[in-house]
């Protein structure tokens, strides 16, 4: 489904030109839930960008559904830190925002107004959110944003959710629910993730597989595949062997670091 | 909601104690009702020359008025050119900060010489004085949209129109409204300084003639009318800056934990 086949990206900076990403190789089945981890301004937030067609590589080749990127790709959700609502939309309006963007929904908007409604409220129930549809996005905390940011992710169904430290300023507590939650939204709706954190249980918990990369210029260093049964309880999160893979991770992480 | 508290009447109670200590002054101090008139003579005055207060606040008021819409449909437009590009904010920035450095008083012969003593140079005055902040505040509205939401929206295929109409107008609402409060007392500004170098009517106008005739209440009666329809009109923006986009005041007080 995804493929990044040895991938170069620099840009010019300050002093010279900066390398984020240097012969970078990735591949993402569908349906698979990946895991990108690394120390910071390692250039996770590059893979992200890459991948949607937001930029282009310096060298290599980004592949999508078997087709080379060479602009957005317009099959992809994007989540980041920042739940980014916009506070003079209702939250039901907020999700419908990438409707009136994305064809062909947008031309179909106004006409199946009702239908497209229904959808967002199913989306917002899956998330605990149906009761607060007419809220606006200040007067909710900010786990309830960061819910509804995944549901405007995924309102015109997405083949591929792009997720960029989407829980990383939440609270610990709130944090174990929404994994919850986007475990579940994954399961229900069969979408292809690619989740980039630097929180090790959090990728542990949820991902198929994960990606270790190197500080900059960033690369892939190691793929590990999660092979816990699902669906996974909470509970896993304190089993002995969960624990152990968070430690190897931690410790390659470290390892990298020196490097 | 229908209770008054000692905070909504603070105001009145200031604004009396500035007139309380200013009538005394005139009092103890002996002053001159030529130099400085007590409050008293002033509203005096302003009973006495209640038409013709009237009458040229009316013509300020236009004035101004028209000066400021011109600002406004000018400034917004020009606001959504410089902040949709950063090329045309770049090469037109320093233009612009020159051009909004000049003292307008300076432009108000120049613009005698051209249209004549009359409404033209006051309303052109008022225009050109409060169109600057509008352009600011529209283009820096449009300019500082989050990148993370602007990604969002572009890798689902959004053109650079549909970021602007979905998130980049709506999001200038605040910063427009924000503008317009000063902008309308600037274009108020304006037209009066145009009023005082050269008109046939306003309130400038009428202050200039009542200090060349030795009225000093009628002088200050006009200062007075002034200061009342300047508070007018910033209330009107103050109002529909509040109806309007109400979410951008509430958004920072009642954010949930």
């Amino acid at each position: 489904m995804i493929r990044l086949l040895d991938v170069t990206l620099s840009y010019p900076g300050r002093s010279g030109p900066v390398t984020a990403l240097s012969h970078t190789s990735l591949t993402v089945e569908k349906g698979e839930f990946a895991a990108v981890v690394g120390p910071s301004g390692c250039g996770k937030s590059t893979l992200m960008k890459l991948v949607t067609g937001l930029i282009r590589p310096t060298k290599g080749k980004v592949e999508v559904e078997g087709q080379d990127v060479e602009g957005p790709v317009k099959i992809a959700g994007m989540a980041f830190q920042a739940a980014n609502l916009l506070p003079w939309r209702s939250v039901l309006d907020n999700v419908i925002l990438p409707l009136e963007i994305v064809s062909p929904h947008r031309a179909r908007l106004r006409r199946d107004k009702a239908a497209y409604r229904d959808r967002a409220m199913d989306l917002l129930g899956v998330v605990g959110l149906k009761d607060f549809a007419d809220r606006y996005p200040w007067e909710m905390s900010g786990g309830m944003q960061q819910r509804a940011s995944l549901c405007r992710a995924l309102i015109h169904e997405p083949a591929l959710l792009m997720l960029d430290e989407p829980f990383a300023a939440l609270d610990a507590f709130t944090r174990e629910e929404l994994l919850v939650v986007l475990r579940d939204l994954w399961q229900r709706l069969g979408f292809t993730v690619i989740l980039v954190t630097h929180d090790l249980r959090e990728a542990g918990f949820l991902a198929d597989t994960i990606h270790v990369m190197s500080a900059r210029p960033g690369r892939i260093v190691e793929t590990r595949t999660v092979d816990f049964p699902r669906p996974r309880p909470l509970d896993v999160l304190y089993a002995p062997a969960f624990t152990d893979l968070v430690h190897s991770l931690r410790n390659k992480i470290a390892e990298v670091r020196q490097a | 909601m229908s209770k008054i508290t000692a905070e909504d009447l603070t105001p009145i109670a200031f604004t009396l104690a500035v007139f309380v200590v200013w009538e005394l002054a005139c009092i103890v101090f002996r002053i001159d009702s030529f130099i400085l008139p007590a409050p008293t003579a002033v509203f005096s005055a302003m009973g006495q020359y209640w038409w013709p207060l009237l009458r040229n606040s009316f013509v300020t008021l236009w004035t101004t008025v028209v000066g400021f819409i011109l600002a406004v449909v000018f400034g917004i437009a020009l606001g959504l050119v410089v902040g949709w590009s950063r090329a045309i904010y770049r090469g037109l920035y320093p233009v612009m900060i020159g051009f909004n450095s000049i003292p307008k008083v300076a432009v108000v012969p120049i613009l005698i010489m051209w249209f004549g003593i009359g409404e033209i140079p006051a309303i052109l005055t008022a225009f050109l004085i409060s169109f600057f902040p509008i352009v600011v505040n529209v283009a820096t509205g449009l300019a500082t949209t989050e990148p993370e939401l602007e990604d969002v929206l572009r890798a689902l295929g959004a053109s650079k129109l549909d970021i602007m109409r979905k998130v980049g107008i709506p999001r200038t609402g605040p910063y427009l409204f924000g503008a317009l409060k000063v902008a309308i007392t600037l274009a108020f500004v304006g037209a009066v300084v145009s009023e005082t170098i050269g008109a046939n009517a306003g309130l400038g106008h009428l202050m200039v003639q009542a200090g060349s005739n030795f009225q000093m209440p009628l002088v200050f009666a006009g200062l007075m009318a002034l200061a009342i329809e300047g508070i007018l009109m910033y209330a009107v923006f103050a109002f529909l800056e509040k109806r309007m986009v109400s979410w951008a005041f509430r958004s920072s007080s009642s954010a949930a934990g």
